[in-house]
């Protein structure tokens, strides 16, 4: 406390008359709350007005296509006919494929890092698989279309296709740009989320469950599978949902390898498509108003699907956070720090 | 390695210990839970080594282009070699600067009305629409933006940073609240009944307590829009290929140029783009850096308080 007296603002406060800080205090108690309160207001305000100005500027679209455009399977600047299906199609099956691949990856980084790891190399490990989230999206794009489209194109796509050939996700011809690498590339941003915020909640499983589940004569992974896993279901739940939000609205990694084509084809080695990526590729090529519109249609379809999304995870997230806190104080702020990669 | 099966072979040595009995069961058990730790150990070196097989691609491409030229000169015309991004860094210094000029004072004087002012209600309220505001796709913030600012006008430097700000908006005021609800209660306590006002309590008290987790959350936020690309594309990235600081124009950034280096054809610019994604790569991982060690600080400091 005597560290807080000499702190900078103080000193000045003492050379004002009592009759001076008076004043400041009628002043400054108001003046504070007033000021904290217009920011938070002014940043609700802004949420209402993002959803509300996109939605406005997918007007002209909306007017002339109506929800037909949810369905139609046509992006023809020329003839100016648009339609959302094929990226709604690559957007559902990019992002859930790519949770698949993350999901029981990251829920087996976490459990590495909270029961199997030596002490000593937890941390270190954990920040590496989080740092995993800050590199830019543009870069991985990058990886993906030079390191990555190169390797698939002469090794993994024929060697699946050769073994799986028979069903028809592996059928067809090879090619660098398409749904696969977006899908692996998808999966890269997505698993540091998926098992830092699934590692903050495996932290939370009470040790006393976990020594009595070893005391009865359960192996390490029998006590995963009846203690740990059960008791973080819902986090985990909860977290793969927020990766799923994160990997619909990535744009500019996708769009560097996907493609860009329309038309829907079961085939993961063809080119394709997503909502943010067609947004994002388009950026300077659209030609007329109603393209311009429709592209925010896209935006409006995506922002939708983002909303929904998020308000389930968060909904999750929250109940089992609650939980969390009850059980150990730390645990929220270090799930805020991996989400500020998110 | 200490599983309890083990232990029970090991204390069994040479008696016939009960769990022996069904020995076979148990080798069973033993074998699928050696299976599953070897299987998530795999997934750990396969996270970090995907982490390091990018960041050594970065680095063995990058270095090779990286030279004076490039930080100091501008891009060449089409077709010629040589040249630099001068342009970008310098667009991406002042974008991400205007971002946060908007978005850390807001950002913590948000984080201070819900940890400090707000009823418990709507200060979680406030936090879910924050929450949501952080899932919003950024593509999805860019055409927000050009739709604001740009339809009507021209694509500007203040349309890229305001496009950047409400990204970090949320991350920096959800980080504010959670560094200061962090602050214990018997500080605020203390300071209120020596007769502090509740207002001068939080700027002498609370605030400088938490102050180097209230950097980190900006830090982190810089971090993340320093890389950012699509926010920019519809704002502030049909930019001179000149050094320039009006931001009434548009600016050229690091990650758009890395985008449109990538979609090139020609090797050059692909070095080029490599030699881009080093720096930038380097300075979000320093910042991502520096953030965590004075976020480790500030709570080894916060406990001391306690």
């Amino acid at each position: 406390m005597a560290r807080r007296a000499e702190s900078p603002a103080s000193p000045a406060l003492h050379s004002l008359s009592r009759a001076q800080r008076g004043l400041a205090d009628r002043l400054g108690e108001p003046g504070l709350r007033l000021l904290t309160w217009a920011a938070s207001a002014a940043g609700m305000a802004l949420i209402a007005l993002l959803v509300y100005k996109v939605f406005a500027q997918a007007g002209e679209s909306i007017s002339h296509f109506g929800l037909g455009f949810l369905t139609a399977n046509v992006w023809d600047p020329v003839s100016r006919r648009f339609g959302a299906a094929s990226f709604i199609y690559g957007t559902a099956i990019s992002s859930l494929l790519a949770l698949v691949i993350a999901g029981p990856l990251s829920i087996a980084i976490a459990l590495f890092l909270t029961e199997l790891a030596p002490r000593r190399a937890r941390r270190p490990v954990a920040t590496l698989v989080e740092l995993l989230a800050a590199i830019p999206s543009v870069v991985l794009g990058l990886w993906g279309i030079i390191v990555l489209a190169p390797f698939l194109v002469n090794t993994l796509e024929p060697a699946l296709h050769s073994a799986f050939g028979w069903i028809p996700l592996f059928e067809g011809s090879t090619s660098p740009f398409g749904l696969l690498p977006a899908i692996l590339i998808l999966t890269i941003m997505v698993v540091p989320i998926i098992a830092s915020v699934t590692r903050e909640v495996f932290e939370t499983v009470p040790g006393d469950l976990k020594e009595s589940a070893l005391a009865l004569g359960a192996t390490r992974w029998e006590m995963v599978r009846m203690v740990i896993l059960p008791y973080a279901k819902s986090g985990i739940v909860g977290a793969s949902i927020l990766g799923l939000g994160r990997a619909l609205g990535e744009a500019i990694a996708v769009t560097q390898v996907i493609g860009d084509a329309t038309g829907v084809h079961v085939s993961l080695f063809a080119p394709a498509d997503t909502l943010a990526s067609r947004v994002a590729s388009t950026y300077q090529g659209a030609t007329s108003t109603l393209e311009i519109s429709s592209l925010a249609y896209l935006s409006a379809i995506l922002l939708v699907l983002a909303l929904i999304v998020n308000v389930i995870a968060r909904l999750i997230v929250r109940r089992s956070t609650r939980r969390m806190r009850r059980v150990g104080p730390r645990a929220g702020l270090a799930v805020t720090t991996a989400e500020a990669d998110a | 390695m200490s599983a309890p099966g083990g232990n029970a072979t090991a204390g069994g040595a040479g008696t016939r210990h009960p769990l022996l009995v069904r020995d076979r069961r148990l080798r069973r058990r033993k074998l699928v839970n050696r299976t599953m730790e070897a299987t998530a150990t795999l997934a750990a070196l396969i996270a970090v080594a995907v982490l390091a097989l990018v960041i050594a691609s970065v680095l063995i491409k990058g270095v090779s282009a990286i030279n004076l030229d490039f930080f100091t000169k501008e891009p060449a015309p089409f077709g010629q070699s040589g040249g630099g991004i001068a342009n970008s860094i310098v667009g991406t210094v002042l974008l991400v600067a205007m971002a946060s000029v908007l978005a850390v004072p807001i950002g913590i004087l948000i984080g201070i009305h819900t940890s400090e002012f707000a009823r418990s209600s709507v200060a979680s309220s406030i936090r879910f629409a924050l929450d949501i505001l952080n899932g919003v796709p950024t593509i999805v913030t860019g055409i927000f933006v050009f739709g604001l600012l740009v339809v009507g006008h021209v694509q500007s430097g203040y349309a890229g940073a305001v496009a950047l700000a409400i990204i970090m908006l949320p991350i920096v005021a959800r980080s504010a609240h959670e560094v200061l609800a962090l602050v214990p209660s018997s500080l605020r306590e203390a300071s209120l009944a020596l007769g502090v006002p509740r207002w001068r309590t939080v700027l002498t008290v609370i605030v400088p307590t938490a102050v180097s987790g209230l950097i980190t959350g900006a830090l982190l936020a810089v971090a993340r829009v320093a890389g950012e690309t699509a926010p920019l594309l519809f704002t502030s990235s049909i930019a001179s290929t000149m050094v320039s600081t009006d931001p009434s124009k548009a600016l050229s950034s690091i990650p758009v140029r890395i985008f449109e280096l990538s979609e090139s054809p020609s090797p050059a610019e692909h070095a080029q783009a490599w030699a881009a994604a080093l720096l930038l790569i380097v300075f979000v991982m320093l910042l991502n850096v520096l953030a965590r060690s004075l976020f480790g600080r500030s709570r080894a400091r916060i406990a001391r308080t306690r």
